[in-house]
């Protein structure tokens, strides 16, 4: 049995459509994984594919040997995936508290989401439409750990936050992985903060992965990003 | 409850109505019976976003069985009310394995057809329903054997404001709860709650069973106090002005659901007496008045005032 998230020969789009091609991907039990590449790349389908919410039109998603491509999102979900995703799809006529209490499950508890996020005890009680962009992908990463994933998927978390921001949620990336228990899917297009974060990385173009290894070694060679994908990194 | 004042209020007002209005005790029953009515529709279109016109199907089958179960099992008007709650669940819940499975016009048409089955069964079902002549024949003993049904209607009003105040408790708690949460979110974003975890399909069910069965007590109710049930019980008209009353008072509050009914059924009780023959012109002017307005409802009148005096729009920016 192979144990974490594996996805095979995996081909998957839209209705008819298909976006990713025939992509290989093995994620370890508490891996972080970094995926890099320009806009209409597939990353964010690569995320609705283990989840569920893309058509899968080949190959096969396994989660710790088990296979899961058969699955409704939601029966994913309880098995310990946890998708955050770029729209962040707040519930607006629900307050912060209750956004988080309507995914609460198992043992989870409003307080270790505060304790993650001091700022969303603040505002507790505000509507969920009421929120800056930042406290909104707070509550959106919150409420998903309410479900108690084992995998994150976390779809360009840091899309038009101020970088001040973007430093304190890659600090609770840090945290949540800490204890080597969760693994975490990073899709990002702040690839410098991304490689800083992962342990392996994955470029993708035109729905395929065209190269993976380890972050620090695409860290130490920009000229990989670029030529695979006409990335340069930021400082 | 996040406050105890708008309850209170509302009870106060029933207390008011039927002090300042003795001799229509029937009609104000009748309002009861439809506040429990629409706050069931409330639950299930407000709320959960199930967009439905066959909640007279729900409430049918709650009036016929416990008609039925009075006149040939047991009058107990309490006893009654559960027969009723379980039958309209039951018949939303086996309906509902099949609507729940789809959405917007497609629901809402299968919902109709729901109620006119039922209406025909229950017309062709002459010798256990009474047909097009309605079940007759409905004997209730007292209310907890204490309190009898009498002629002017006493009774009737009090046990229908008891039965509208416990179903408005239940279901501002189940508005709270991660199962009212789940539903609130599953309206906005089906997509969103199936990705954290929930089964829309079946959270779903839930909601329109519990719905059916709120309807089905208020079928009860009536069948109980009027002691008769007739085919209009399944009309595909009581789901219309029961979705009217909704949208008036404004979807996804209960209090919403409470105003709405009673600004209704008073226009409605004016209008036609007032001109019994183009009173519908009168519902239609308001309709259109409150959703032009107030597109959320008059509930949300008090907010829209608010921002007109403090200079439109813009006050807020």
């Amino acid at each position: 049995m192979t144990d974490g998230l594996t996805l095979t020969n995996v081909t998957s789009g839209y209705g008819p459509t298909h976006v990713l091609d025939r992509v290989n991907l093995n994620l370890r039990p508490g891996e972080r994984l970094a995926v890099i590449g320009r806009n209409g790349a597939g990353k964010t389908t690569l995320l609705a594919t283990i989840m569920g919410l893309a058509k899968l039109h080949e190959g096969t998603v396994t989660l710790n040997g088990a296979p899961i491509h058969g699955l409704s999102p939601h029966k994913r979900s309880s098995l310990g995936l946890g998708l955050v995703p770029q729209t962040r799809d707040i519930f607006k006529s629900l307050t912060v508290e209750e956004n988080l209490l309507s995914a609460k499950r198992g043992s989870a508890t409003l307080d270790e989401a505060y304790a993650l996020f001091p700022r969303l005890k603040e505002r507790r009680k505000n509507g969920g439409g009421q929120l800056s962009g930042g406290e909104q992908q707070m509550l959106a990463i919150a409420r998903t750990l309410m479900t108690e994933p084992d995998v994150i998927l976390l779809d360009e978390p840091l899309e038009g936050l101020a970088p001040v921001i973007c430093e304190q949620l890659m600090q609770v990336f840090e945290d949540l992985c800490n204890d080597g228990r969760r693994s975490v899917v990073l899709v990002e297009q702040h690839a410098t903060a991304a490689l800083k974060f992962a342990d392996r990385a994955v470029l993708m173009a035109n729905g395929a992965i065209v190269h993976e290894g380890p972050a620090t070694e695409l860290l130490a060679r920009p000229d990989l990003l670029n030529r695979h994908i006409g990335v340069a990194l930021s400082a | 409850m996040k406050s105890w004042g708008p309850p209170l209020l509302l009870l106060i007002l029933a207390v008011v109505l039927y002090f300042a209005l003795p001799f229509n005790l029937a009609f104000l029953t009748r309002i009861l019976i439809m506040v429990v009515l629409v706050l069931s529709l409330d639950l299930v279109l407000g709320y959960a976003g199930i967009a439905t016109l066959g909640q007279a199907a729900l409430y049918g089958a709650g009036a016929y069985a416990a008609g039925l179960f009075a006149i040939h099992v047991w009058a107990d008007p309490v006893a009654g009310l559960f027969v009723g709650a379980g039958a309209g669940a039951m018949l939303a819940f086996v309906s509902g394995l099949v609507l729940m499975r789809t959405q917007g016009l497609t629901l809402i048409m299968l919902s109709i057809a729901v109620a006119s089955i039922c209406l025909e069964i229950a017309n062709k079902a002459r010798d256990v329903t009474g047909g097009a002549d309605g079940l007759r024949g409905i004997r209730m003993e007292p209310v907890l054997g204490l309190f009898a049904f009498d002629f002017i209607g006493k009774t009737g009003f009090w046990y229908a404001l008891a039965v509208v105040a416990v179903v408005f408790v239940v279901l501002a708690l189940l508005s709270r709860a991660p199962l009212g949460l789940s539903l609130r979110g599953i309206h906005e974003s089906p997509e969103r709650m199936a990705a954290i975890g929930v089964s829309v399909y079946w959270r779903r069910i839930t909601a329109y069973t519990i719905g059916g069965g709120i309807a089905g007590i208020a079928g009860a109710l009536s069948a109980q106090i009027t002691q008769l049930v007739s085919l209009e019980s399944f009309s595909f008209t009581l789901s219309a002005e029961a979705l009217i009353m909704l949208i008036l008072g404004g979807t996804g509050r209960l209090y919403g659901a409470v105003l709405g009914t009673l600004i209704f059924m008073f226009v409605h009780h004016w209008a036609a007496a007032n001109d019994p023959f183009n009173w519908l012109f009168v519902i239609g002017a308001l309709v259109l008045a409150v959703v032009f307005f107030l597109p959320k409802g008059v509930i949300s009148a008090p907010p829209a005032i608010t921002r007109l005096l403090k200079g439109g729009r813009h006050a807020g920016s």
